[in-house]
């Protein structure tokens, strides 16, 4: 009797370890929040002296100049 | 809207540190500070790979989550700028960037640090001013004028691409189908191992007529 006692006392003690040492597996959550921008703004590229604000002109020449880049438009692959 | 970025393709890279030069010279970088550099794996070594790293303009930028002083900020096309009147030269942010691209200028005896330099895809920086004291502070414009950063306009095998994150991610894809390899030199598996595969800084093994 006093056997039993012991040994699911043990038991009890080892289960009461196993869930107290799940919680130090847990990995620390940290929410992180960008700060806000402290700086000067920044001026958009097409409103410059030679797109004054013209999206659109803007991004069509980048967008060509880009994919300029590209050698195979120029010559074609064999 | 536009999304720039840089890909360097090390096929083609040759390690001419053309990129390098044009950067430096474009934009009167001051000694000691390399916005851009070449780096070479394996050097020397059959199959060595050469690729050209300056700041990714990453989409989630770690120098800008670290930074004290919040004088990082992500203009409208997607490029990382930082406001040079307001870093306090803190060091953080080389601390946090995996590519090594924050620069300080050495300001004076003692190791004392400047106000932190990096690529600024060649768009020049926040605030208005004399387009001199812009120039002196962050370099050219190139990106207002209708241009593309001159380290990948001057790059002579056009292994370093710029512009639009979808143009020339194309570009290089197309390079990769064209030549039937390729697209494993660069990614996740290459950088910290694949699972089964070689281990990161081994060199890359023999491609040639695999699929």
């Amino acid at each position: 009797m006093m056997w039993t006692v012991r040994k699911s006392g043990v038991g009890l003690a080892a289960l009461l370890c196993a869930v107290a040492l799940t919680a130090c597996g847990d990995k620390k959550v940290t929410v992180y929040e960008q700060g806000k921008y402290s700086g000067a703004p920044v001026a958009a590229p097409w409103d410059s002296p030679q797109y004054g604000g013209k999206q659109a002109q803007w991004e069509t020449t980048l967008e060509a100049r880009t994919a300029g880049q590209n050698d195979y438009s120029r010559i074609p692959a064999r | 809207m536009a999304r720039m970025k840089f890909i360097c393709d090390p096929n083609r890279c040759i390690e001419c540190n053309g990129c390098v030069t044009a950067c430096k010279n474009a934009n009167d970088v001051p000694w000691g500070v390399n916005r851009r550099r070449v780096v070479t794996l394996n050097d020397g070594v059959p199959g060595e790979r050469s690729i050209s790293v300056a700041c990714m303009h990453c989409s989630d930028a770690p120098c800008m989550a670290v930074c004290p002083v919040d004088c990082f900020v992500r203009s409208d096309d997607g490029v990382v700028l930082h406001d040079k009147d307001q870093c306090i030269g803190c060091g953080y942010c080389l601390y946090a960037c995996p590519f090594g691209a924050p620069q300080f200028p050495q300001a004076g005896a003692f190791g004392a640090r400047g106000k932190m330099d990096k690529c600024t895809f060649c768009q020049g920086g926040p605030g208005k001013g004399s387009e001199e004291a812009q120039y002196n502070k962050y370099g050219q414009n190139r990106i207002a004028e209708g241009k593309l950063p001159l380290c990948a306009e001057m790059c002579s095998t056009k292994a370093l691409l710029a512009g639009d994150g979808e143009v020339i991610s194309n570009i290089f894809r197309e390079r990769v189908t064209v030549r039937g390899k390729g697209a494993e030199v660069v990614g996740w598996a290459t950088a910290y191992g694949a699972p089964g595969g070689p281990k990161s800084g081994a060199a890359p093994a023999p491609t040639e007529g695999k699929k």
